[in-house]
């Protein structure tokens, strides 16, 4: 996929079918249309039976509670290794700030302020290397709520119980545009003040307050009503490190071959539209990186049980 | 406009569902950004008038400069800095000062939390404690305080469950000590003026010209930085002497 159409892709626009495949990729897809409908159930059936994995899960949610756990630990016991929240701080005297949070005070404040400059360029080293929006699903403690509050929407959307009624994704897009211009036209940092990754970090740290019953709410409203909106829809920090992350050396690779294309990594995914080349005849060549929007949350990797997505570290392979 | 080039291709119209779901995206998008500016309400009315951190810039210019990080609440040492809440619209996760609760002491002696500010909206054009202006003292309930009556204090100013704390520097430079844990035996109360952490900031002056006269009232002068010991010293309840938010000197 092109990093213009998968920009493209990130801030709404619907996914498309490619218009033309390279000869090996055009080949596979022919190979594939030959295996017939129940055989093709018979693989997926067996290749299913025998999997089952959560470790990218599982190193994920490890490390997003460690990195949290380090700012409220610096605090209470005053070593001083993280100070501050995700908003801003001092990881071991180097500042960081949060790219949106930084964005939204310059543009309030209307000022270059150089500690946020040099704040926002470690930061934005830091997450261009690991991937842009994994400060989503490797950091935000929100995310690691609002997960909670899926796998609870999930399990009740099973039983007809609730049903997710899905926006259209250029809205964060809109949003993201809105809030820059109310900072701008009002000098106030309007989003930080509903903002729940610097809600739940500052309740983490500081400990809670009135403002987690917004958080509460949009976390009940995610599970009754629309499934991951917040993160999905809304937030514009994960818009911000999407940009960052749509041209970082980390992500994850799909390898057409194997595919079954049953869409169980479509069903895990936050992000689903950026898998749309898991999709049958949907891949343009034999291998797909996946777009700027991926979280590099690794469930699709965990579901997969052919092994076509695994995280993947680009021009690696011509390193070594 | 070519002959070959065929005609343009109509967008497909748009199904009951998809209308349904722009019409949808637009409700929650405006629902998120009124949410967003209900933040207004408590700033522009001033529901919750707070005592900023010293150094701090215009109250506008501090609620945009502040990436509300709660580095400055880190490293004060007698944990005098707290954060907004809810209620304070878009100064959630803004610091202030409860000055009855916990008092700024300046017993940091070089404005820690100016410089731990990572935006400057703690004004890094500070560095001594005398060039803070966070407010003014003033003598609110004259008639309650102790000192104007000729009355001594004994006991603790503020007893427990009081959690407040303060560093005497001759107990301990580094260790704060809870006021509910230190007595005092004054034969005429001057607590506000004894613990005044600036020099030349708050003076007791004679009420007559009788030598015998015990009685005495705080004068707060110019050199008062408003940090708010007074106000959370004052054994009275409610305080007799309490900070006046952003006053300048001269201003009513």
């Amino acid at each position: 996929m092109s990093f213009l159409s998968s920009l493209k892709l990130m801030l709404g626009a619907a996914p498309e079918r490619p218009r033309a495949y390279t000869p090996a990729a055009q080949a596979m897809h022919e190979a594939k249309r030959q295996v017939k409908g129940a055989e093709r159930a018979r693989e997926i059936k067996a290749q299913h039976a025998a999997h089952s994995s959560h470790k990218w899960r599982n190193i994920r949610w490890a490390t997003l509670i460690a990195v949290n756990l380090l700012f409220v630990l610096s605090y209470r016991f005053d070593v001083q290794l993280a100070e501050g929240a995700l908003t801003a701080s001092r990881v071991v005297g180097f500042h960081f700030a949060d790219l949106n949070s930084a964005l939204q005070v310059m543009l309030a404040y209307k000022t270059i302020l150089i500690n946020l400059v040099i704040g926002t360029g470690t930061v934005l080293f830091m997450w261009w290397l690991l991937g842009g929006r994994s400060f989503c699903s490797w950091t935000c403690p929100y995310h690691l709520l609002a997960e909670i509050a899926e796998k609870i929407h999930v399990f009740l959307a099973a039983r007809r119980m609730v049903v997710d009624y899905p926006l259209h994704r250029a809205t964060r897009s809109v949003l993201y545009v809105v809030f820059a211009l109310l900072a701008l036209v009002s000098g106030y940092t309007v989003y930080e003040s509903i903002s729940p990754t610097g809600i739940v970090s500052r309740a983490l740290i500081y400990g809670p307050g009135l403002a987690m019953i917004w958080v509460l709410g949009l976390l009940v409203y995610e599970i009754v009503f629309i499934r991951r909106m917040w993160c999905r829809y809304i937030c514009p920090i994960g818009l911000t490190y999407g940009f960052v992350g749509a041209v970082s050396p980390v992500r994850v690779k799909y390898s057409l071959e194997n595919c079954l294309h049953e869409g169980d990594c479509r069903k895990v995914c936050l992000v689903p539209h950026v898998l749309e080349c898991t999709k049958k005849t949907y891949a343009e060549d034999v291998e797909v990186a996946i777009g700027a929007d991926c979280t590099r949350c690794g469930l699709c990797v965990d579901a997969c049980p052919t092994g076509s997505l695994r995280f993947d570290i680009k021009g690696l392979d011509k390193l070594l | 406009m070519s002959e070959a080039r065929p005609p343009a291709k109509r967008p497909p119209p748009a199904s009951p569902k998809t209308r349904r779901q722009i019409m949808r995206s637009i409700a929650l998008g405006g629902a998120v950004i009124g949410a967003s500016l209900f933040g207004f309400f408590p700033v522009l009315r001033k529901w919750t008038p707070r005592l900023r951190p010293p150094g701090a810039l215009d109250e506008r210019e501090f609620l945009a400069a502040c990436i509300k990080c709660g580095q400055c609440v880190q490293v004060c040492p007698v944990k005098a800095i707290s954060l907004g809440d809810l209620d304070e619209g878009f100064g959630v996760g803004v610091p202030y000062i409860p000055a009855r609760d916990q008092a700024c002491d300046f017993s940091c002696d070089a404005v820690q939390c100016v410089l731990a500010c990572p935006t400057g909206a703690l004004s890094h054009t500070i560095s001594k404690r005398e060039e803070v202006h966070m407010g003014l003292a003033r003598l609110d309930r004259p008639n309650a305080c102790l000192a104007r009556k000729g009355e001594g204090f004994k006991g603790a100013a503020r007893p427990a469950p009081f959690k407040g704390v303060h560093r005497y520097i001759e107990i301990d430079r580094w260790k704060p000590v809870k006021l509910a844990e230190y007595k005092y035996d004054l034969d005429l109360c001057d607590l506000c003026v004894r613990e005044c952490p600036v020099p030349k900031a708050i003076t007791l002056e004679p009420m007559s010209t009788d030598p015998a006269d015990k009685r005495r009232t705080p004068v707060v002068h110019e050199a008062c930085t408003g940090c708010g010991m007074c106000e959370m010293i004052c054994p009275t309840e409610p305080a007799s002497i309490v900070v006046d938010i952003r006053r300048k000197w001269g201003e009513a």
